[in-house]
């Protein structure tokens, strides 16, 4: 049987990191697919054993622009873990919103890529902009629009004042009903409906066998969320609940998480209404770490984040482990590409959210036998923006 | 506690060592040969989650902590294995958890711990040109000293 083999990256906007996949093709449809990773090895847990207890915080913080609060809280809660320390309720407030806040650019990030890889860029442009009103509140509370530093080890580095709440309440408010326009013209619609629903379905036991987390398990029926199974920061304190869907496609995926939107922005309104008006520590002095080890996890955006620390007593972590959501996430692809076309193998990637980054496209189609390029990656994303026109026409809808 | 009176009532004296760190965080302590049977039981008749695989080089030992997550009761059990520093090797559990493939391949490139059974024991993070048997995570390296 004569195979072509579609190579996706090293480079790709579709994923966070440069990753490489091999996709083995007959004709349109992918029959096997190959992942190789290791392009941005950093060696981010042997660095961490040569650093500060406290210097660790900002050093993990750099694993990921996009998640760059997830990491710190779920190393917090393992030191913290270590250490078997509470801490102060006003800051268990500042984490669940720093970390809600992070969730809610995060999603619209993906929600706008998706879109642009469909071919409509308009949900692209408007994500994109209601994404900007939430970078700006980060900025606000936490000084900076990424990498944030807020979290420490017993607690927060900065508070957040009185009279910024008010302002950040009514950002939020306005942005919820722009939220609830952008969610309805998405899931009412026929043609993202065609394009999404039954493609790169994973069932219940592909997600367990591969042990997929976040989004990803929680559109395929697998009710699972660490920030209610393992109350932490002030997800015990406040009103709000799992969003799961049971089809595991990609509509499903986008659905779980255009819903968690709605429920970040609960949260985040909850937990500033606690905070209002009162004074309290967010921090409490940790000196000293002992020997011992903990173990820590948050759910981030893509999933749970998963931190091991051990200490033996010194000011450095003798091991520091760190599992990222996207580690188990990716392998899922071997059972969600496998039997679908091309065209529609960029969305099923980018449902997992793999993180993006815009980098230069590096994709290409070649013909093994006749060593010549047949697609770039402009013409992948083509022939997948082509597919909704085509779906466009036959249900009657006039080309943008 | 209910977990940990199941592990006992399933395998008594097969676990050397159960800590409590404390009521979400068991570590259970076992012989590298009952290694399959321990994965079996906590993947299939706990129904959890694993998590991951954290390899550490103990200078006189090799250690290997396999992260399983009960999500129902908020529990996280790892089991801790000993292996022999010079010779590390331990069954792989990739044949009962897909998901496990990707982790067991970083711990053989980077702390050089062979897992028996593998399908497709190869390089995962490190480039094809890294010297062969030096390992990066393991806490001494004369041979890149050399």
């Amino acid at each position: 049987m004569k195979k072509v083999i579609v190579p996706l990256g090293p480079y790709h906007p579709l994923f966070e990191e440069p990753e490489y996949f091999a996709l083995y093709c007959d004709g349109e449809n992918v029959v096997d697919a190959e992942w190789v990773a290791g392009y941005n090895h950093r060696g981010i847990e042997k660095l961490s054993e040569s650093k500060h207890w406290d210097q660790v915080t900002f050093l993990i913080e750099r694993i990921c622009g996009i998640c760059s609060t997830s990491h710190p809280i779920a190393y917090c809660n393992a030191v913290e873990d270590l250490l078997k320390i509470e801490i102060p309720e006003r800051a268990k407030y500042i984490r669940s919103i720093v970390g809600e806040l992070e969730r809610l650019h995060s999603h619209l990030l993906w929600v706008g890529l998706a879109g642009h890889f469909l071919g409509y860029n308009t949900v692209f442009m408007w994500a994109w902009k209601y994404r900007e009103p939430i970078l700006d509140i980060m900025e606000m509370v936490t000084g900076n629009r990424n990498h944030y530093a807020m979290m420490k080890i017993g607690g927060v580095r900065r508070d957040i004042a009185d009279d910024d709440i008010d302002i950040i309440k009514n950002i939020l408010g306005e942005l919820k009903g722009k939220l609830e326009m952008l969610t309805q013209a998405v899931l009412d619609d026929p043609v993202l409906a065609a394009r999404l629903k039954g493609v790169g379905v994973l069932t219940k036991k592909d997600i367990k066998d591969f042990g997929a987390v976040g989004p990803v398990a929680r559109a395929s029926g697998i009710d699972i969320d660490v920030r209610r199974d393992s109350p932490h920061a002030a997800y015990n304190l406040v009103e709000w609940k799992v969003i799961t869907c049971e089809e595991g496609d990609v509509f499903a995926k986008a659905v779980v998480r255009l819903l968690e939107c709605f429920e970040s922005i609960k949260i985040i309104q909850q937990c500033l209404d606690r905070l209002k008006g009162k004074k309290g520590e967010i921090e409490i002095e940790v000196r000293n770490i002992p020997a011992g080890e903990g173990i820590g996890h948050y759910e981030a955006p893509r999933g749970e984040c998963f931190h091991y620390v051990r200490s033996d007593g010194t000011s450095r972590p003798v091991r520091h482990k760190i599992r990222a959501p996207s580690y188990v996430n990716i392998p899922t692809f071997k059972a969600s590409c496998i039997g679908q076309t091309i065209a529609d193998v960029t969305i099923i990637l980018a449902g997992v959210d793999p993180c993006y980054c815009c980098t230069e496209r590096a994709i290409s189609v070649y013909d093994v036998d006749k060593k010549k390029k047949i697609f770039d990656g402009k013409d992948l994303i083509r022939l997948s923006q082509e597919k909704t026109r085509k779906i466009k026409k036959e249900l009657g809808f006039k080309d943008e | 506690m209910n977990i940990v009176e199941k592990l006992k009532g399933k395998f008594g004296n097969k676990i050397k060592d159960i800590k409590l760190h404390c009521d979400k965080r068991i570590y259970v302590e076992i012989e590298k040969q009952d290694i399959i049977d321990f994965v079996k039981f906590i993947f299939h008749d706990l129904d959890a989650r694993f998590i991951t695989a954290s390899g550490i080089d103990n200078l006189d030992s090799m250690e290997i902590l396999y992260h399983f997550s009960v999500d129902r009761e908020d529990v996280i059990v790892s089991i801790r294995v000993f292996l022999d520093r010079n010779n590390p090797e331990i069954d792989s559990i990739t044949k009962i958890i897909r998901g496990a493939s990707n982790i067991e391949r970083e711990m053989y490139e980077l702390l050089g711990i062979k897992f028996l059974g593998h399908p497709d024991l190869k390089r995962l993070l490190l480039d094809d040109k890294f010297p062969e048997g030096v390992y990066p995570l393991r806490k001494t390296q004369e041979k890149l000293e050399k």
